[in-house]
């Protein structure tokens, strides 16, 4: 149990950090935050690593890995069963996600250092960066729903923070604001599953909630509303909560705007580490929501699959750069939720439990780099739009090295890593629902395409582009993390996560399945290859073809028109019809009820001030007059 | 009946007295004037407690000392009222009680 408490300065050094840069930062050179940040997240990484290594790697896990809890203290106790607790909660997928938030968090640090040069808020950065980290890792090693909640909404809080760093920008403002408020209102939806869960099981702990076999649910069976039972319903609002983080359909919307910030944000938060805390938090509830709520799982595993698809046909159409990658996150974010659930429990039937994992793993790498390459791609150029781009590789050469690796990654290329994450839940899908599979399969074959759209458009296109100045190669500090990250995503594949990361924490023998690695392989292929033939060279036929589609092409470019959707509900429907009475109600009638009040003490107060005179005599004469009547009255009402 | 004298007629003097004072208090503006009529009000208060105390108590003196005590109150409250109306008489240069009314609306 004990000698993991070193565990607990992993989240400590980044609050610390945050503390120093936030309330110092101004007095010294921006610099100066920068390295400290840096520095403080280089020992956390460190430390995540070395405590992966030896919750994994050393002893005998045959019996599966124990969950362990090397710090835990109540925080507040409210009555004998009614207490929260926060602690640090160690089991095989939140080791995962230290490994994966300290390291992205490492690289965008050190890659800020040189994207970020010179920028207004260096220092203000840097400690938003910090909190960002600390709160992400207090999330994931949360020992009770409860304590994830309070980091859940940390997360949200610094992930408004840094969209809005350029906070002139009027867009960048309205994006953070979004964001804000899109995944705000998820989290109601998470609060109301919390308290209806901790009402039917009495407690808010991890441990009891997921174990197996565990006995609180057994008087929740009878209690249902509408017909349903209370557990679905707290695990499809749970869900929702999950859903607004991981922008699921329908609440992918602030995502794709999420994008107005700097991109290391984006790499950071919008693509590898808090959009998968909804995936994570599904991960985390699977038991329950696999035994109790399998109607909240067919669920989750319908809205990834839809999102998958939706979000990839846009991804085709977009030409910001950032916008694509966005909508590719929402993509690979709707298959993890997609694999979670067709995923069963134990061994081999909880392989997309295992695959949704090691996606989410190796997303996380490969996506990151892409958008550092962005970063790096935008950094020489100084523009978002990629029919501005072309030609590049000769300028850019690391980049569009570990660029083109990104690509090939998440496209599914053989023996790297996006191929056998991606390929795992191919698997899954295929011995659950084969309608889910089929949507899988074709968004594998969208996904190749529209990054080497993108990749082509970048890197080849247009050869003699004039550029206002010459691009040059990002400096040494942005390129190292786009080479580790590229080291990354080759090698991440070949971690046996079927040993390390599976459903009831015990490993399973996984074998290839050629049967569907072959087609999706090919799939992939084909995408790339489309992409080679239309975009490899400048021509007009893709833009020929997207004339041909016609309106269909507009809607998609347009996102299906979902944010002019939500704004017509919100601004015309919900403003008019809801708000706008009950702002009345409140201004007319509530209002003017308490100003009445104190409109009528007034004008009788104004009436009747003039009884006093100040003439003693005045007041004298009231006085007995007022005896009097009261004698008189007495007398005549007790007589 | 005290020493032949009915309980109402004492009453009776002491109510008129009691009335005087109030009338005197309400309608005169002198300040001095006023001031008797209070002392004309505690007066009748004072006729009710020795006329009470003989009539209900004949061997006890409760009520008469009573009386005592408020006479000494009498005298020391006019003292202080004196006072009082010297000081209004400095600064006005009467005694008119209309003329004391700064403390109003």
């Amino acid at each position: 149990m004990t000698g993991y408490t070193y565990t607990v300065f992993i989240i400590l050094i980044p609050l610390v950090v945050f503390l120093i840069t936030g309330l110092l930062g101004m007095k010294w050179k921006p610099i100066v935050s920068g390295v400290i940040g840096t520095i403080g997240m280089g020992i956390s990484w460190t430390l995540s690593l070395i405590t992966a290594g030896s919750y994994f790697f050393s002893g005998n896990h045959a019996e599966g890995f124990q969950t362990i809890l090397p710090v835990e203290t109540t925080w507040l106790r409210f009555t004998d069963t009614l207490h929260i607790n926060m602690g640090i909660l160690l089991d095989p997928i939140s080791v995962m996600m230290l490994v994966v938030v300290t390291t992205i968090s490492f690289m965008v640090h050190l890659y800020s250092l040189g994207y970020m040069k010179g920028e207004t808020g260096f220092a203000r950065f840097y400690a938003f960066l910090s909190l960002f980290t600390f709160s992400m890792l207090g999330l994931v090693i949360a020992t009770n729903i409860f304590q994830m909640y309070i980091f859940w909404e940390l997360v949200g809080v610094s992930s408004f923070l840094l969209i809005g760093f350029y906070y002139q920008k009027p867009s960048a403002v309205a994006a953070s604001k979004k964001a804000f408020i899109v995944t705000r209102f998820a989290d109601l939806g998470f609060l109301i599953g919390i308290l209806i869960l901790s009402f039917v099981t009495g407690t808010f702990d991890f441990g009891k909630l997921t174990e197996p076999g565990t006995a609180i649910f057994g008087s929740a069976a009878s209690m249902s509303f509408l017909g349903i039972s209370a557990l679905t319903w707290a695990m499809t609002l749970i869900f929702i909560g999950g859903a607004g983080k991981s922008a699921m359909f329908p609440l992918h919307i602030w995502l794709p705007d999420a994008m107005e910030g700097p991109t290391p944000v984006s790499a950071l938060i919008h693509a590898a580490t808090m959009v998968v805390a909804g995936v994570f938090l599904v991960a985390r509830m699977f038991p329950v929501i696999h035994f109790q709520a399998p109607a909240a799982q067919e669920i989750i595993g319908y809205v990834g699959g839809f999102t998958s698809l939706f979000a990839a046909v846009i991804a085709i159409t977009q030409y910001d750069i950032k916008r694509v990658l966005a909508f590719s996150t929402l993509s690979q974010l709707g298959y993890m939720m997609l694999a979670l659930g067709v995923s069963g429990y134990g061994g081999e039937e909880g392989l997309g439990y295992m695959a949704s994992m090691f996606h989410l793993f190796t997303h996380a790498m490969f996506k990151a780099l892409l958008f550092l390459g962005a970063g790096s791609i935008i950094h020489a150029v100084h523009s978002n739009n990629m029919y501005d781009m072309g030609g590049l590789r000769k300028y850019l050469p690391i980049t569009h090295i570990t660029f083109l690796i990104a690509c090939l990654t998440i496209a599914g290329v053989p023996f790297l890593s996006g191929f056998f994450s991606k390929d795992e839940i191919l698997v899954a899908a295929l011995n659950h629902n084969k309608l889910l599979f089929a949507i899988e399969f074709l968004v594998a074959g969208l996904t190749a395409f529209y990054m080497f759209r993108l990749y082509f458009c970048v890197f080849w296109g247009k050869e003699d582009r004039h550029y206002h100045h010459t691009p040059h190669e990002s400096p040494l500090v942005m390129t190292i993390p786009l080479m580790f990250l590229a080291v990354a995503s080759i090698f991440a594949g070949y971690i046996p996560f079927h040993h390390l990361v599976t459903s009831d924490k015990i490993g399973f023998a996984s074998e290839m399945n050629y049967m569907v690695a072959v087609p999706s392989v090919l799939i992939g292929l084909f995408g790339i290859a489309m992409a080679w033939i239309l975009y490899k060279k400048e021509s007009e036929v893709p833009a020929k073809l997207a004339k041909s589609w016609g309106i269909l092409y507009t809607a998609t470019y347009n996102k299906f028109y979902f944010d002019e959707i939500y704004l017509f509900v919100t601004r015309k429907i919900i403003f008019n019809y809801i708000s706008r009475p009950i702002a009345w109600f409140d201004r007319h009638v509530i209002d003017a009820f308490m100003v009445g009040i104190g409109l009528t003490t007034e004008k009788i107060s104004y009436q009747i001030k003039g009884m006093q005179s100040g003439q003693l005599q005045h007041y004298a004469f009231m006085f007995v007059a007022g005896t009097l009547a009261l004698a008189l009255s007495m007398i005549y009402f007790l007589m | 009946m005290i020493q032949g004298i009915p309980l109402e007629h004492f009453l009776i003097v002491s109510t008129i007295m009691f009335f005087i004072g109030v009338c005197g208090f309400i309608i005169r503006r002198n300040l001095i004037t006023m001031l008797m009529a209070t002392e004309l009000i505690l007066n009748s208060v004072n006729i009710n407690f020795v006329v009470f105390n003989r009539y209900l108590y004949p061997d006890q003196l409760q009520g008469q000392f009573f009386s005592l005590f408020i006479v000494g109150i009498a005298a020391a409250e006019a003292s202080v009222a004196i006072a009082l109306i010297i000081n209004i008489y400095r600064k006005m240069q009467n005694i008119e009680v209309e003329n004391v009314n700064e403390l109003k609306f």
